[in-house]
């Protein structure tokens, strides 16, 4: 006890290296628990985005890119399928519900995306969350829209207000389906998946606001009014991708084959989860290097620290000597910068962990808004807390460096170092 | 002498590990309990080599130095630093205090590190504290607003005041003063002694005070020349 308060005056009389140091590792501890922390939730947030549905199916790619274009909204698709196949599979025994979607238009950046209310019944997300709303209901008109709570919110749409959808991706329409508003009839809740970005309309509006337009380009010729367009059959004939629930789990494989092998249509289906395994370990590489990278910033603290101590060992020299003067053994010199090493980690780790959960607050509602990603503010995991003790027990260990130094010196100079 | 011996020195060889020539070589030399001993010398004779074999720091090669009946150079490492530190107090030329600590802090140290010297310390004023306030009172650093000071402020008579006061705390048996008075002036000297004297006194401290300052010989029960002693003096080691 004696020593480690001594070592806490010394470290005290040495503020500014010393607090220095406690900087270094403090940063470089918050550096490495919140890479951590990222990881874990973007991990969970993205293995929440879908859930229930058994099968995707897409024009035939690879399995990513389907996962991409049809759940997470980025990329496109390179086909449509039919609707004739999408209707074969819909109506398949084993199959319990289909989801049809068709995207491909956007509204200031935000991705359009053409569905049925099957959609608002069976989507689920975070395991067993079904859609609901925080205002208004699903469409039921053909220029009615239901917009994910992102969309709304950042662009200050409320029930009743009219959105102009353009056709392709881009966030300035260049040409944009004007002549086609759609009223805002329902705002979903907040999911934290990509849906809270995503413009919902019907099926028969996508057709519809394409009518008119040959080969992407609106023809003056062509228009149609919107009281017209109600009169028309407006049966999709293409589709992007629908999502399938199946009567029985069992039969997930027969089904998938049966997708795979349709002769009509070159088709996909993949497992949900199988996919978002496969893209999740694409993305682990970086998220690995991330935490190789904050590992080693730690390492680069505790080396600071290691050299501070080091440093400072010969100008300490006296001190050492006067401590042996009045009974302190070597073992107390060797325990003294042992401890000065160790409680420097560990006081770098509190202010580090202080400092992340400052950050934290600071940023959720940044990253909540700019990036989707919603980081849950918690206590630490024990995995956290183990990477903590890690970090002071190397403190430790990098102190028995300098403290075998000291503890040498201490019985070469013994008591009578004079400068 | 009827008082119990507490130094005794027989037959001491001592040498460096490199150096070929002995730096002492004394036959026998002893001091009594309670006895005020001045060990003159120039530097260089091997005064700093006397004291660090009497506090164990150096063991001899050959002889026996023995502080209270107990040969320090035949204890192990660990028990031989006990030793020092339950029955020993040092004094040195300058720069004895710790700088981060306050004075009554500087004052305790030994008895962090020696549970008799607690326990000596604790039966006269109960607290630690209260007894280094009684010491340094003592050695006439009685100004509340010194206490609260931070030693690097002190002047060295001040200075070396308190590290009498910690030499003395928990009353060890033994103290052995380098050249304490060695950056203090002439009238700063002879105080400092008769305060030393006093408290070496009130606690039966045996006082060993090496210094080549031969002009405060004569305030000692007893001077010894350590070259007369010494055998191997006038080899430089």
């Amino acid at each position: 006890m004696a020593i480690i308060n001594l070592a806490l005056r010394s470290m005290w009389n040495r503020k500014l290296t010393a607090s220095l140091t406690v900087i270094a590792i403090a940063l470089s501890v918050t550096l490495l628990l919140g890479v951590e922390k990222v990881r874990n939730e973007a991990r969970s947030s993205f293995a929440n985005t879908i859930s229930g549905t058994d099968l995707i199916v897409g024009a035939r790619s690879g399995s990513v890119q389907l996962l991409l274009y049809s759940v997470f909204r980025i990329g496109n698709a390179t086909n449509n399928i039919s609707w004739q196949s999408y209707q074969e599979f819909a109506e398949h025994p084993k199959v319990k519900w289909t989801i049809p979607i068709s995207l491909g238009d956007s509204h200031r950046g935000y991705r359009v995306m053409g569905t049925t209310d099957a959609y608002f019944e069976h989507y689920r997300y975070a395991k067993t969350h079904a859609l609901e709303f925080s205002q208004g209901r699903a469409f039921d008109d053909v220029f009615e829209t239901v917009l994910g709570a992102e969309v709304a919110e950042a662009l200050g749409y409320q029930l009743g207000h009219e959105v102009v959808i353009s056709h392709g991706l881009g966030n300035v329409g260049i040409t944009q389906h004007k002549d086609k508003p759609f009223h805002v009839v329902g705002i979903l809740k907040k999911t934290g998946t990509p849906l809270d970005r995503t413009v919902h309309v019907s099926l028969q509006a996508i057709e519809a606001i394409h009518l008119g337009w040959r080969g992407g380009t609106p023809r003056p010729s062509l228009k149609i009014s919107t009281d017209q367009i109600r009169q028309l059959e407006l049966q999709p004939k293409a589709i992007t991708a629908f999502m399938v629930g199946l009567t029985s789990k069992i039969s997930t494989f027969t089904v998938q084959r049966a997708i795979n092998e349709y002769e009509e249509e070159a088709l996909l289906a993949i497992l949900p989860g199988v996919a978002l395994q496969e893209l999740w370990s694409m993305m682990s590489i970086a998220e690995q290097a991330l935490l190789v990278i904050s590992v080693f910033v730690v390492i680069t603290g505790l080396i600071g620290m290691l050299t501070m101590i080091l440093s400072s060992l010969n100008e300490r020299r006296r001190e050492m000597a006067i401590l042996r003067s009045v009974g302190a053994r070597p073992i107390h010199i060797f325990g003294l910068l042992v401890s000065e090493a160790g409680l420097l980690a560990a006081i770098g780790v509190v202010v580090g962990v202080v400092l992340l959960y400052a950050l934290l607050f600071v940023a959720q509602p940044i990253l909540e808004s700019q990036f989707g990603l919603h980081i849950s503010i918690t206590m630490l995991s024990n995995y956290d807390f183990s990477l903590l003790a890690i970090i002071i027990a190397a403190g430790f260990i990098v102190g028995l460096v300098p403290a075998l130094r000291a503890y040498k010196y201490s019985l070469a100079d013994g008591m009578t170092i004079r400068i | 002498m009827n008082q119990p011996t507490v130094i005794q020195i027989e037959k001491l060889r001592f040498h460096y590990p490199k150096a070929q020539h002995d730096v002492l070589d004394i036959e026998n030399f002893s001091v009594a309990k309670g006895e005020r001993i001045f060990i003159k010398g120039a530097s260089g004779c091997g005064k700093s080599t006397l004291l660090s074999l009497l506090g164990g720091v150096n063991t001899p090669n050959s002889g026996r130095v023995s502080i209270l009946d107990t040969s320090i150079g035949e204890l192990k490492g660990s028990k031989r630093d006990h030793f020092r530190a339950n029955h020993i107090g040092f004094i040195f030329q300058m720069f004895n205090l710790i700088p981060y600590l306050s004075m009554v802090e500087n004052v305790i140290l030994p008895c962090r590190f020696s549970k008799p010297r607690h326990a000596k310390a604790i039966a006269r004023s109960e607290t630690l504290e209260a007894e280094a306030i009684r010491l340094l009172q003592h050695l006439e650093l009685k100004d509340e607003a010194l206490l609260s000071r931070s030693v690097t402020e002190l002047s060295i008579g001040q200075q070396q005041r308190v590290a009498a006061a910690r030499a003395l705390i928990g009353a060890p048996e033994v103290l052995i003063a380098d050249e304490p008075t060695s950056s203090l002036d002439a009238d700063a000297r002879e105080s400092f002694l008769k305060l030393l004297f006093n408290e070496c006194s009130a606690a039966g401290t045996t006082l060993a005070f090496v210094s080549h300052d031969t002009s405060l010989e004569k305030l000692f029960d007893r001077s010894v020349a350590l070259a007369e002693i010494n055998k191997a003096a006038g080899v430089q080691g």
